[in-house]
């Protein structure tokens, strides 16, 4: 009965998160990524994506190939922003944007996929442009991919399934939204990891249809065995790694369990700070307002009292900028990094399994001195393979490292930046008003000739 | 005839200009713009003493139900300002300034000696005064006492019911209304305190520059006279003058006929009074939010300096930036607590509402009063026509009773005209006078209410404007530690 209907989510064009949406808004492309007018709200009651059910996804007839429109027109300086210093943007080849949610709803779940276009100019990919669509799941499914073939490489967090301290209801527009940006971000990362952009995965991801993705999917190693090898890395870690774990990454897991803390503090704090700036902004609609009703009664000061509402209301506007600053910005990254820290406490003791692993081996030869030289090579085995890891992790570390000061560098300098603008503006509103009233005072005193 | 006008306080232009004249051969009184350095008539008491409440001191006592209380009393000090006036000046006004009051009971003081030796020796001491301080160049001492914050009240009551045509200046508030979570609702609370001690002397001040008020010997004797201040309060029994609200609230109702320009400026009063409270309810929430804001951004300086320990090259970027949060969110408390003087002074103007609905009731009662006594008069001689022309033509129980139990005897009617006609007589004279007192009332209340007028445009707009001007010095606080704090995140 229930044939799939397209009831397109929020008509949103890919925002200016990630460095390669941007240099093609550099490059001048603009045309609208319009879907048709959103339904009711109900429709998104989507159930828990974690069931194997194929993907129904509309054949997308690619409209005009270089859709991409920016939600809010670019400044320069935030695009700047948001340029990785890693590559520099001429050295960059693969650009991918995630937009355009729609809502599928079949008989037996409502989901929703996102767009994924990609352009690139590299030569293993057989076209130069790319547009698929791909379900929270199949992200995850990546995800876990990548952390299989490079387990001591920091692999970029997802967004979560649901978001449990509210400012946002699950699935909302609000919810899609944050999702999506989270989601281009995820991409774009790995798009610019020297290592994980290579992966194969990551490739078939982003340019097989679906039905492709589906029966390549199913080729990997099942859910048990992944399950499997989440037992023994538990086992092992559990085995005392620690004793043998090189300084250097001791050093890290004692960084990042501060780190950790303190960026979970910043993101409550962070999103305290929006909750009191909107509690303010709703007073403030109210207080402008209260003027105007009191300069109805006043003849001599009324214009004063026009003029000063005037000045509440714009100054309401200015607060509900900043707010959206601050939305847009602080607070994703800083949950982002909040993802971050989780992630590279796993990469740590991943390392750590493997060295695990060596140990173990080594440990268990040690009464069986006899038989060591048919184990040598086994043992050289996992000592290069502890060697390739603990190198992969160190460089991925440092890279990180430098990403995360980039990134808290630029997003607490907007943070900053808004708040100017923010003052800024208000400053000029109450300076005007404050220069008409004064220009007032001197007219009224020439005019004072009372008898 | 009058027009409709929105605030409804502009009477007609002919009236205006007929009662300046007439008032310009009675009282000196009211006249606009006391700052006008032309109006030298303007011979208020702050022009001439420095007046200022000082300070506040807990105290405990006894009160009259000799319960232990505890209340916060104030202390005023004066002192008398001589400037380069003529020593006719002071001739002619110390008279008005120094009326012969000789309070029993009083103690021995330098004002007593003051209020009490005689005209001629009060001008002296008063040139001998000058003289010393102009050529010694010193200051006059300062005289002092302490009052709490019931004389204050019985003062006003005093003012409200000794010159019920003037716009008595309102008292600041008993208990701490308007109150957002930082500040306390408590009146022992220091700040409270702090608040109430200036507004306090800002409504001396405002008595003070009164040109009726200030010449009150109540007043003055408030300011200079401690002991028994109280009992010559009583002994002027204002307290039997007072209208009862009963009375008052009855005439509101029941009067017929009352000047337009009264009735449209209770409209003002009540509008006026309930677009200030809701402002200051808003402006006490919105205070409250925009403290929230400042201060949760002081927990960045916390968690920044705590994370720059495990940076090496983001450190100090993060330490100083932090170091800037916390100023931010400690220059909050400066910005509200100027804001609260802000919110005292559109207070003011709420509890002035109040004073000029006092006066419009009192217009009122007094119409209500001369219509009744028309009515009164009216009927007295419809009795008499009656009587006398044998007629009847309203219904009387009298009439009844005479109908039923026979004629009155010609004597008996003889006499009761007799008496009306003296009834008339006297309820003419009485309502000649009722009318006069009327208008009068009418012409120096109306007087009043322009000074007043006059007053509150040019205070409220210097209020909002001195809002404009902390908001702009908000801003631009803003505007450093952001920069600041901008500079530090760019190093890290």
């Amino acid at each position: 009965m229930e044939t799939e209907s397209r009831v397109p989510g929020l008509a949103l064009p890919a925002g200016g998160e990630g460095p390669g949406a941007d240099s093609c808004h550099a490059a001048g492309a603009l045309g609208t990524a319009q879907g048709p007018l959103l339904a009711a709200a109900e429709v998104l009651a989507l159930d828990d994506e974690e069931d194997d059910l194929e993907v129904f996804s509309k054949d997308t007839s690619l409209t005009e190939v270089n859709s991409f429109s920016p939600s809010v027109p670019i400044s320069p300086s935030s695009m700047i922003n948001q340029y990785k210093f890693e590559d520099g943007p001429e050295l960059r080849d693969l650009f991918i944007t995630v937009d355009d949610p729609e809502s599928h709803i079949t008989a037996i779940e409502t989901f929703i996929t996102y767009r994924v276009v990609t352009k690139t100019t590299r030569g293993e990919f057989d076209s130069s442009e790319y547009e698929v669509r791909r379900r929270y799941q199949d992200f995850i499914w990546l995800k876990s991919k990548l952390e299989e073939a490079h387990p001591t490489l920091i692999i970029p967090p997802l967004p979560e399934k649901f978001i449990i301290r509210g400012m946002v209801e699950r699935f909302s527009d609000e919810f899609i939204e944050t999702r999506r940006k989270a989601l281009h971000k995820f991409l774009n990362r790995i798009a610019d990891h020297p290592t994980l952009t290579f992966n194969e995965d990551f490739k078939i991801f982003l340019t097989a249809q679906a039905w492709e993705l589906s029966s390549h999917k199913k080729q990997g190693p099942g859910l048990l065995s992944r399950m499997g090898q989440t037992v023994r890395a538990v086992a092992s870690s559990v085995r005392g790694a620690v004793k043998n774990r090189p300084e250097m990454f001791t050093e890290m897991n004692n960084y990042l369990e501060t780190f950790s803390q303190k960026i979970n503090l910043l993101d409550k704090i962070a999103h305290r700070i929006y909750k009191e700036e909107r509690d303010y902004f709703t007073e403030m609609k109210e207080y402008g307002p209260i003027h105007t009703l009191w300069s109805a009664s006043e003849e001599d000061v009324g214009d004063c009292l026009k003029g000063l509402a005037g000045c509440i209301e714009r100054c309401c506007r200015a607060t509900e900028r900043r707010m959206a600053g601050l939305a847009e910005h602080l607070l994703p990254i800083l949950h982002e990094y909040v993802l971050y820290s989780e992630i590279l406490m796993g990469v740590l003791k991943r390392r750590d399994q493997i060295q695990g692993e060596l140990d173990s081996k080594v440990d268990a030869l040690a009464n069986k001195k006899p038989e060591k030289d048919l184990f040598s090579e086994e043992i050289g085995k996992l000592e290069d393979k502890v060697e390739r890891a603990n190198n992969a992790l160190k460089a991925d570390w440092d890279r990180w490292k430098q990403n995360m000061q980039w990134d808290m560098r630029s997003t607490f300098m907007n943070v900053a930046e808004n708040n100017l603008h923010y003052y800024e503006e208000c400053l000029a509103t109450w300076e005007s008003f404050l220069a008409s009233q004064t220009v007032d005072l001197h007219v009224d005193e020439d005019s004072e000739d009372r008898p | 005839m009058e027009s409709a006008e929105p605030s409804g306080c502009r009477p007609q232009e002919e009236e205006e200009e007929e009662e300046e004249e007439e008032e310009g051969e009675e009282e000196d009184g009211a006249l606009p713009a006391p700052e006008q350095p032309s109006a030298a008539m303007e011979d208020c008491l702050a022009k001439k003493m420095e007046i200022t409440v000082s300070e506040a001191e807990k105290r405990t006592g006894r009160n009259a139900m000799n319960i232990q209380e505890t209340y916060t009393a104030y202390l005023i000090e004066t002192r008398w300002v001589m400037r380069a006036q003529s020593q006719a000046y002071m001739d002619v006004h110390s008279k008005q300034i120094f009326p012969p009051s000789t309070p029993k009971n009083n103690q021995s003081s330098k004002e007593q000696i003051l209020v009490n030796e005689s005209q001629e020796d009060l001008s002296k001491v008063l040139q001998r005064r000058a003289v010393e301080s102009q050529s010694e160049g010193q200051c006059t001492p300062v005289e002092s006492l302490w009052r709490r914050y019931s004389e204050f009240e019985l003062l006003r009551n005093y003012l409200s019911v000794t010159y019920p045509h003037i716009v008595v200046p309102p008292l600041p508030e008993k208990r701490a209304d308007f109150v957002w979570h930082k500040l306390s609702a408590d009146n022992m609370d220091p700040d409270f305190v702090e608040r109430r001690r200036i507004g306090l002397e800002n409504f001396l001040l405002r008595v003070a520059s009164h040109p009726v008020l200030c010449q009150d010997k109540i007043f003055y004797a408030f300011l200079m006279q401690e002991g028994g201040w109280k009992e010559m309060v009583n002994e002027t029994g204002f307290q039997l003058k007072a209208d009862s609200r009963l009375k008052a609230l009855n005439a509101t109702f029941r009067v017929k006929n009352p000047d337009k320009r009264f009735t449209e400026l209770k409209h003002y009063s009540d509008e006026l009074q309930s677009v200030i409270s809701h402002l200051l309810r808003v402006r006490a929430r919105v205070a409250d939010r925009l403290y929230g804001v400042y201060k949760v951004h002081g927990n960045y300086g916390r968690v920044f300096s705590e994370w720059s320990a495990i940076e090496k090259e983001m450190g100090d970027g993060l330490q100083s930036a932090g170091h800037h949060m916390d100023v931010y969110a400690a220059s909050i408390d400066d910005i509200l607590e100027e804001e609260e003087h802000y919110a005292d002074q559109l207070k003011e103007y709420l509890f002035y509402a109040e004073a000029l609905r006092a006066v419009c009731r009192k217009h009122e009662l007094m119409q209500y009063d001369l219509e009744m006594a028309a009515q009164d008069l009216t009927s007295k001689k419809q009795q008499c026509e009656e009587l006398a022309t044998g007629t009847v033509r309203t219904f009387s129980l009298k009439g009844m009773t005479s109908k039923l139990f026979g004629q009155e005897t010609p004597e008996q009617r003889e006499a009761k005209i007799k008496v009306l006609e003296e009834q008339i007589q006297e309820g003419e004279e009485q309502l000649k006078s009722k009318n006069l007192e009327g208008r009068d009332f009418v012409k120096s209340a109306w007087a009043d209410i322009e000074r007043f007028k006059e007053q509150k445009n040019h205070d409220l707009k210097e209020a909002l404007i001195s809002y404009a001007v902390m908001q702009i010095s908000m801003c631009k606080k803003g505007i450093q530690v952001w920069t600041n704090a901008k500079e530090c995140f760019s190093k890290m």
